[in-house]
């Protein structure tokens, strides 16, 4: 109990980074980067994939050593050899992919690794009690004894959070924080972290969204190159120059071309599945998508989109409902059929159903085609043909790699993903699923893929853009349709609703409910 | 056949049941350890057999069992620190690292054999200590509290597992490098430590279950004495879900079929012996297929731990 009394006084909030530099293989991952928080502050850190911002906070963190430079936490110069070193000198980070397992509950979770105040025992209820605690003074809710398994998505960082402040953190590192939480959620979040300030924590903001760097950070950070390109007061600088420093060139907001759509594509009717834990996922399926026309599909992750992206690409059964694809029934076709009839598929795990980590770039454009008659001879597969369409796809979608003979899981995130959006566009489908196109892509290669998809659109194709990303849906879509367990709760037109009202749908709240609401209020007050 | 249901018979077949299960549950409980932790060692027959010629050599030269069971536990860590060099440190393929645990483990006991000992000679094993008091229980006193210090082990082995893997912190600290290495490494575990440490005492306890055979049971050494009992203790650990108690149902089970097969051969029943040896793995083939559930399987078993690739 004591442990655990002493482990809640945050400790120093005060760290800073002098000239580091680290090197991988291959790559200056970090040169000469300089950084530094004090206590009550948010200290930004911008930068594409690849800049070095995660090298540099798992400096920090103790997972990576620097080949050079110093960490100097509270005046003291530190060499942390371990995560371990980071937590006891107050550092805690909360990662961009959660750090928990799954089959704990989450007192078990933030209770994991400490010692206990039962000696060899673990102390559930005094850490259940604590957790309660904490939850409460910082508006973090949770169910201590329930299984990390059974939470959402949002809850699950709210327990990250917890595990970082029960271990004393007077720094916390937050990797992205935002990306999968509704705007509601994020607004919560944001009180979290002000009440974290005020009372001497400090925070080191990851993120791409430069609206809410601007809205909670006092200071900003950009690396670019492994190297700091700019820093100064979040207030003296604009989101255009931040752009700028993070990319190095101006960036245009996607901006789709007025047109009317053609005639109706696709049409999914009553569409039901089960969800991989038996639960029904999918509770019927309404929707229609046009020639050149993007519809995108909002949702909390968890409510269905996932189970519907693979209803469509034919890897999830549907228990009932009709698809159809211009007037075919594609409801029991096979994925090869699906390809033939010109559907094409994005897949949200790109690593996972979209490419195969350690075949090599050609190989990887391939994985459709090796049946095509183009690239065969006789039995056997046609390498030269094939290298040459690989390099000609490469090129158009300026992926960037060293060849096509190295593994792709070398290539990042963006150039994955472009390279899988090239191979899926070279066989000129007419309706195409995109689920989280631009997930964990940089800036410069999420304009890319924006770009593309409007070029399609423009020639006529249907698509389907699932995102948890509202700037991105509302800067691309026709019409946006919200998810919320496993039904589509509203559909609304380009332009013609608020971030506000899309999280609100995103929650389970109609449009009628919202009108009404908004109605009685104003009947309240005279 | 009518002999097979008298009180008797009954009471020889429960009273082998007991014994039979303790290299099982030895061995099972040991691999629990290590698959909790993410490793699985595939080795436990090659350990129990240079343990068990281990203990039964040390055993003949001395005269004294418990240095041939400290033997055993020497030879199981030191395979079990082979094992984890293998495949945590050195990160190979844990299936063919066990897979090669177990050829060495098989050779090395049949070659010392022929050489330190050559002919099947035997030792005075572990004999029955009678518990005061419980042992003159009618009927279940005998069959329970008549039996050797290491039958009584493997039993108290199951609740003090249990009670490790479920309410201690090292026990969270197993589950975690098993399910989400990750995670555990971003809290300051030491995920290499811990898995050495779970593969280390599954080794040693595949030690006592090898000393359990050659020092307890049987009381002799011959080629290939375990006849596979350590891969029907991988399976086990399948079978039971991960779980000390689960381990324990299955390790009953096995032995109460063995148990009754050798009772069978004994009484004379009409079955080829050769189909009555088979019944165990008949069963433990039956059983896994029944019990394909992986939905308790330690997420990370079999995936080495490498932090530079996250």
């Amino acid at each position: 109990m004591t442990a655990a009394r002493e482990a809640v006084r945050p400790k120093t909030g005060r760290v800073e980074m002098r000239d580091i530099v680290k090197r991988f293989p291959g790559v200056l991952a970090n040169s000469g980067v300089c950084f530094d928080v004090v206590p009550g502050e948010v200290h930004a850190l911008l930068g594409e994939n690849g800049a070095g911002k995660s090298t540099l906070m798992r400096q920090l963190y103790g997972m990576y050593r620097p080949d050079s430079g110093q960490i100097i936490v509270d005046g003291t110069v530190r060499n942390f050899r371990s995560p371990a070193d980071a937590i006891a000198a107050g550092i805690g980070m909360i990662h961009q992919h959660f750090m928990l397992v799954p089959t704990m509950t989450v007192a078990q979770n933030v209770a994991l690794g400490l010692p206990s105040g039962r000696g060899p025992f673990t102390d559930t209820k005094g850490v259940s009690k604590e957790v309660t605690r904490l939850g409460n003074e910082y508006g973090l809710k949770v169910d201590p004894d329930a299984f990390v398994w059974q939470l959402s998505v949002g809850e699950q960082q709210r327990v990250e959070i917890i595990k970082a402040l029960y271990r004393g953190a007077g720094l916390v590192i937050l990797d992205e924080p935002t990306a999968v939480l509704t705007p509601q959620e994020v607004e919560d979040l944001f009180t979290t972290f002000r009440t974290m300030l005020t009372e001497g924590h400090s925070l080191i903001f990851i993120s791409h969204k430069l609206y809410e760097v601007k809205a909670i950070s006092d200071r900003v950070t950009v690396l670019r190159d492994g190297q700091v390109v700019g820093s100064g007061r979040t207030c003296d600088l604009s989101q255009q120059d931040l752009v700028h420093m993070m990319v190095g060139r101006e960036v245009k907001d996607p901006d789709p071309r007025p047109h009317t759509p053609g005639p109706e594509l696709v049409k999914m009717q009553g569409l039901k599945a089960m969800g991989d834990r038996g639960l029904e996922a999918l509770r019927g399926i309404d929707l229609s998508i046009r020639s050149g026309e993007i519809l995108g599909l909002a949702g909390v992750s968890g409510n269905g989109q996932k189970e519907l992206a693979e209803c469509l690409a034919g890897m999830r059964k549907l228990s009932s409902g009709k698809l159809l694809v211009e007037g075919h029934d594609m409801t029991n076709a096979t994925v090869n059929e699906r390809f033939d009839r010109g559907m094409a598929f994005i897949p949200e795990e790109r690593m996972r159903d979209g490419a195969i980590r350690e075949f090599t770039v050609g190989e990887n454009v391939f994985l459709h085609d090796h049946m095509s008659k183009r690239f065969r001879r006789w039995i056997f597969l046609s390498f030269d043909r094939m290298r040459e369409h690989a390099l000609s796809l490469v090129e158009l979608f300026s992926v960037k790699t060293p060849s096509l003979e190295v593994p792709i899981k070398n290539l990042s995130g963006g150039n994955i993903q472009k390279l899988i959006m090239a191979r899926e566009l070279s066989r000129d489908p007419f309706f195409l699923v995109a689920a989280q196109p631009t997930r964990g892509v940089d800036i410069g290669a999420s304009e890319y893929i924006h770009d593309s998809l409007l070029a399609q659109r423009e020639k006529g194709m249907a698509i389907l853009l699932i995102s948890e990303d509202l700037d991105e849906l509302r800067g691309l879509s026709d019409r946006i349709a919200v998810m919320y367990e496993g039904g589509i709760i509203g559909i609304v037109d380009r332009g013609s609703s608020t971030v506000e009202e899309l999280g609100f749908m995103m929650a389970g709240v109609t449009l009628e409910q919202m009108r009404k609401d908004g109605a009685s209020t104003g009947k309240a007050c005279p | 056949m009518k002999g097979l249901f008298s009180l008797n018979v009954l009471t020889g077949v429960l009273n082998s049941m007991i014994a039979l299960a303790t290299p099982f549950l030895y061995a099972a409980i040991g691999e629990t350890f290590a698959q909790t932790a993410g490793v699985v060692n595939l080795g436990v027959d090659g350990i129990m057999l240079l343990a068990a010629f281990g203990a039964f050599f040390v055993t003949l030269m001395t005269g004294n069992l418990w240095l041939g069971l400290l033997a055993a536990a020497a030879i199981g860590l030191a395979m079990g620190l082979i094992m984890a060099l293998i495949s945590v440190t050195l990160k190979a393929e844990q299936g063919v690292s066990g897979i090669g645990l177990y050829m060495f483990g098989l050779g090395m006991s049949s070659l010392l054999f022929k050489v330190l000992v050559g002919t099947v000679k035997t030792v005075q094993g572990f004999q029955p200590v009678s518990i005061p008091i419980l042992s003159t229980i009618p009927f279940i006193g005998p069959i329970l509290f008549n039996n050797s210090v290491l039958v009584y082990g493997a039993f108290l082995l199951v609740p003090l597992a249990w009670v490790v893997l479920e309410k201690t912190n090292l026990g969270l600290k197993f589950k975690a490098v098993g399910q989400n290495p990750a995670a555990a490494d971003s809290l300051g575990i030491n995920v290499v430590a811990i898995r050495y440490l779970a593969v280390c005492i599954g080794a040693i306890l595949a030690g006592i279950a090898g000393a359990s055979l050659s020092i307890s049971l049987l009381n002799l050494f011959q080629d290939d004495l375990t006849s596979g009992q350590g891969f029907i203790a991988v399976a086990l650990v399948y079978f039971g879900g991960w779980s000390p108690i689960g381990v324990l149902g299955g390790a009953l089970l096995f032995s109460a079929v063995n148990s009754i097969q050798l009772w069978m051969q004994v009484l004379g029943v009409n079955l080829p012996a050769s189909v009555a040896v088979m019944l165990p793995y008949i069963l433990t083939i039956v059983a896994l297929m029944m019990t394909a559930n992986r939905a308790r399987q330690p997420a990370a078993l079999n995936k080495p731990f490498d932090r530079s690739e996250n």
